[in-house]
């Protein structure tokens, strides 16, 4: 099962959309948190918003979570252990009301686990790798290593 | 959560406001804080001598805060105590540093974030993220 969330407070149906199109090939079920949206998905089960609890769930089944750019779902995927497809919000399109999360999708690109499209004509591919890519753990980037190692410097003082 | 790896070689106390996700990550609490913001000042000054307790009993060497007012109350605690204290702000927080994290720059012996656009000649400072 993927699993497609765009949080709770604001529409993103550009990625809504562009999920539906694909959803048909994908060969698993898509399931799809819209948020407010207004756009009605026709190949993948969507609901406007799913209780923290289930949403849960939902996370440690899938194989793959498609998300806008917000560190929380990049936060859960990381520990239930999943790859984490984002696509980042856009101002210019009236998604959201800056631009930070173009900001955060770049700044994560190459992090294990995180998979970036930057629009939705990189949405199919980015897709088929993170369907091939199996579980992940968060402990293995090297920004993870840096902050591990910084850490044990400033418990035992020694200098970094 | 994620720096347990790391913090697993010391002795490690942890303190949080939820006890039932630490139950569900199989991490046993040395402390429990009630949870408070800057719009909650009654609970914010209970946390607060909550915190001076917990710090009190303890006498940690090292206190670390991953974020919140809970956590910077206990990093206030350990300045009275004499321990060495780290704030690593949340790496939720791309956009800015949280007003706990701005409060610890002038707390704590040190203050970190996760995200180098945010680190500055005098801090914050950047050393990694979770990520």
């Amino acid at each position: 099962m993927i699993l497609v969330t765009v949080g709770m407070q604001l529409g993103f149906d550009r990625l809504i959309k562009a999920m539906d199109r694909l959803a048909p090939e994908l060969g698993q079920p898509v399931i799809a948190q819209t948020g407010k949206g207004t756009y009605t998905p026709q190949h993948m089960e969507a609901r406007a918003r799913i209780a923290p609890g289930e949403f849960q769930g939902l996370m440690q089944e899938a194989t793959l979570i498609v998300s806008h750019a917000g560190i929380g779902t990049v936060l859960t995927a990381a520990r239930v252990g999943k790859p984490v497809l984002l696509m980042p919000r856009r101002e210019d399109l009236g998604e959201h009301r800056n631009d930070h999360q173009l900001a955060t999708a770049r700044s994560l690109v190459g992090r294990p686990g995180i998979l970036i499209a930057m629009d939705e004509s990189e949405l199919a591919d980015r897709v088929a790798e993170g369907l091939q890519s199996g579980p992940v753990t968060a402990q293995e980037s090297p920004t993870a290593r840096q902050l591990h190692a910084a850490l044990a410097a400033f418990i035992e003082r020694r200098p970094r | 959560m994620l720096l347990r790896p790391t913090l697993s070689a010391y002795t490690t106390h942890f303190a949080t406001t939820e006890p039932a996700v630490a139950a569900q990550h199989g991490v046993s609490i040395a402390g429990t804080l009630p949870d408070c913001n800057q719009n909650t000042p009654v609970k914010s000054l209970q946390c607060a001598l909550s915190a001076l307790r917990l710090v009190m009993r303890l006498r940690p060497q090292v206190i670390i805060s991953t974020g919140s007012a809970p956590g910077f109350f206990c990093l206030l605690a350990g300045r009275l105590t004499g321990a060495r204290t780290l704030w690593i702000d949340s790496v939720a927080n791309a956009e800015e540093l949280s007003l706990s994290g701005r409060l610890s720059q002038i707390v704590a012996h040190q203050c970190w974030t996760q995200w180098e656009h945010l680190a500055g000649p005098k801090g914050p400072h950047y050393h990694g993220a979770v990520l």
